[in-house]
């Protein structure tokens, strides 16, 4: 099924693509207790499915990221976010693979997130809608597989948010997955994050345009609070030595300074133009509601502060399962140690894991840049196990 | 499959079906090879991360890693065979290193070059300079290798550590020496390096098996976690 939605303060229209109605008979109950019904996923898929159905990759995607991974996203008219890694003859070869990505639970992108409408109010949620986690997203992505007739995955692979729900599939679904590759993630949501994610979110709530969260309804937007969101999140997602060789203190006006207070700084004008693209494609409540699902991640905690445990089943009943952990130099947000922790605790339970810090230097976006490193791993992990 | 010379000699020392984690792996040559010809199920630890992301491109499981800080990690008892071929010398610890290689593994093998080799014991008395050869071919300042010493040496300190030499291969020049009974006799002279395939001495009498049991079994260190030799007891 196709439908449309609107984005941005203009409401635009556009085709979103393939949509799936999960959940219709039995309802999903969430972290919260709160049961959903009947709810819309959507998905692209790329390649076959082979004959018993052992192909299929799932790809996780992160934070604001979306279901176009290697085809052009109607919103953006850009190319898919990891168009260099997935695709015919490419490190994940959809000749060879049945790859399938979904919008997140929460999200803005044709899922149920809080901008669809409330069919019991007949409104639009706002913050009715109800709060989700990590575990929710990929509680929804397997009802999904399950309406696609699959029972295994080859594999999960997924950065930062989209690393997250690798490790909560490993978790939830032990049995279901095959190679796990998380990507510059972590176990849990550190305290340095959470408060990066706090300033987003009250950039946006502090937008008198915000309007509680009704500003569809009372044709309003907070462009200004999500577009000062977008901001802080991009500085988390280079790193000192990306932003030193990007934009260094290179001025726009190369006479000198100004004297006023105008973006004068190239990297002041980068973080107005990230900004300014972010509103014309993604949900201020859902940048919400998706960023507290990240902050309450943490598997340590849901396992008594022992993070083994959290692996002890998948350890158990699932022999074939290897790991992949995958992390980068220079990244700030999820440095190297966290994913060392992870190994450590995989490790400790005998589980089959690989690791590799790759030397970067574009930060934390590093695993959306063209790497050699990074698609030479990938690829030979899916291929030769 | 073509392998490097010693790590032939090796994977000889590696029974079939069994399971290895090779330290300082490289690429996963040793691995792959164990893999292929001995239905090992290997895994390997590799501080560079180009060699890591070459490992694992051949399906290998290795973790990116210091043997000196991440052999912790693993579980008392959960390989047959740890393996650290010619770099025990690069170690800051290589005593620990050895007493952490048997606690997580059955046996180790290990690797070294020996410095009582008669050309080095030759370069050192008429020149007067450390030896520079085929097999340690570093100036003394910039060299990976900070703790040197001869087959007698380690010898030594697998006695002191109460634990057993069950082979040793010696080489000189890509062969074998212990085709030569006199060569062997002589190992510390003749051999370039040696491979050594290690465990810990087992105590079979019922007299021992108790005093194991009563006493904390102290190897002239301290354990960071219990002696797994217990463990290894219960289980017979």
């Amino acid at each position: 099924m196709n439908i449309e939605s609107s984005f941005g303060p203009f409401k635009k229209k556009y085709q979103i693509g393939k949509i799936a109605y999960l959940a219709q008979e039995k309802g999903l109950i969430l972290s919260s207790g709160i049961e959903i019904k009947n709810f819309p996923i959507a998905y692209q898929t790329y390649g076959k499915l082979n004959q018993d159905k052992s192909n299929a990759i799932l790809i996780c995607h992160a934070l604001t990221g979306d279901q176009y991974v290697a085809n052009q996203n109607p919103v953006t008219q850009k190319d898919g976010w990891w168009n260099f890694m997935i695709g015919k003859g490419k490190a994940i070869d959809t000749d060879k693979f049945f790859v399938i990505c979904s919008n997140i639970l929460g999200g803005c992108m044709g899922s149920y997130g809080p901008k669809e409408i409330n069919k019991k109010t007949s409104k639009i949620y706002g913050l009715d809608f109800p709060v989700i986690t990590i575990n929710d997203m990929v509680k929804a992505q397997n009802l999904l597989i399950e309406s696609l007739g699959i029972d295994q995955l080859h594999a999960v692979i997924g950065g930062s948010t989209g690393g997250m729900q690798v490790l909560s599939w490993s978790v939830l679904y032990p049995h279901k997955v095959k190679l796990l590759i998380p990507i510059a993630t972590s176990y849990r949501h550190s305290p340095q994050n959470i408060a990066f994610h706090e300033v987003g979110r009250q950039a946006i709530m502090l937008d008198s345009n915000w309007r509680n969260g009704n500003y569809i309804e009372e044709n309003s937007y907070p462009s200004n609070g999500l577009s000062t969101a977008r901001m802080t999140a991009h500085i988390t997602y280079l790193s000192e030595i990306a932003l030193q060789n990007k934009f260094g203190r290179d001025l726009k006006n190369k006479q000198g300074f100004l004297f006023n207070f105008n973006s004068e700084f190239e990297i002041e004008s980068y973080l107005h133009h990230q900004g300014n693209k972010f509103i014309e494609r993604f949900d201020p409540n859902s940048y919400l509601y998706i960023t507290k699902a990240v902050d309450y991640f943490d598997l340590e905690s849901d396992f008594n502060g022992n993070l083994s445990e959290a692996f002890n089943t998948i350890a158990k009943i699932n022999k074939r399962a290897k790991f992949c952990l995958i992390s980068f130099s220079d990244d700030w947000l999820f440095p190297p140690s966290e994913s060392k922790k992870i190994t450590y605790a995989l490790i400790s339970k005998g589980i089959n894991v690989s690791v590799v810090a790759i030397e970067s230097n574009n930060g934390h976006d590093s695993f959306l840049v063209k790497n050699e490193q990074l698609e030479n791993t990938i690829s030979g992990f899916i291929n030769s196990n | 499959m073509k392998i490097r010379y010693d790590l032939k000699i090796v994977s000889k020392l590696v029974k079939e079906n069994s399971t290895a984690l090779d330290i300082g792996c490289g690429d996963g040559e040793l691995l792959e090879f164990l893999k292929t010809n001995k239905k090992v199920d290997g895994r390997g630890i590799e501080i560079s991360h180009i060699q890591v992301s070459n490992a694992i491109k051949k399906g290998l499981s290795v973790i990116h890693g210091d043997a000196e800080k991440d052999l912790l990690a693993y579980p008392d008892q959960s390989f047959e065979y740890a393996i650290l071929s010619q770099a025990i010398q690069t170690m800051n610890h290589p005593k620990e290193i050895m007493i952490e290689m048997l606690r997580i593994a059955k046996y180790a093998i290990i690797s070294l070059p020996n410095f009582a080799y008669y050309k080095n014991r030759l370069h050192l008395l008429l020149k007067g300079k450390m030896p520079i050869n085929k097999i340690i071919p570093y100036q003394w300042y910039d060299t990976p290798n900070i703790h040197f010493c001869s087959i007698k040496d380690f010898k030594i300190l697998c006695e002191e550590l109460n634990f057993i030499i069950k082979n040793e291969i010696f080489i000189n020049s890509n062969q074998q020496l212990d085709k030569f009974v006199l060569l062997q006799k002589y190992s510390n002279l003749f051999a370039e390096y040696g491979v050594f395939l290690i465990t810990k001495k087992e105590f079979k009498t019922g007299d021992q098996e108790e005093f194991a049991f009563k006493k904390d079994f102290v190897l002239g260190y301290k354990p960071l976690i219990p002696n797994p030799i217990f463990k290894s007891f219960k289980k017979n």
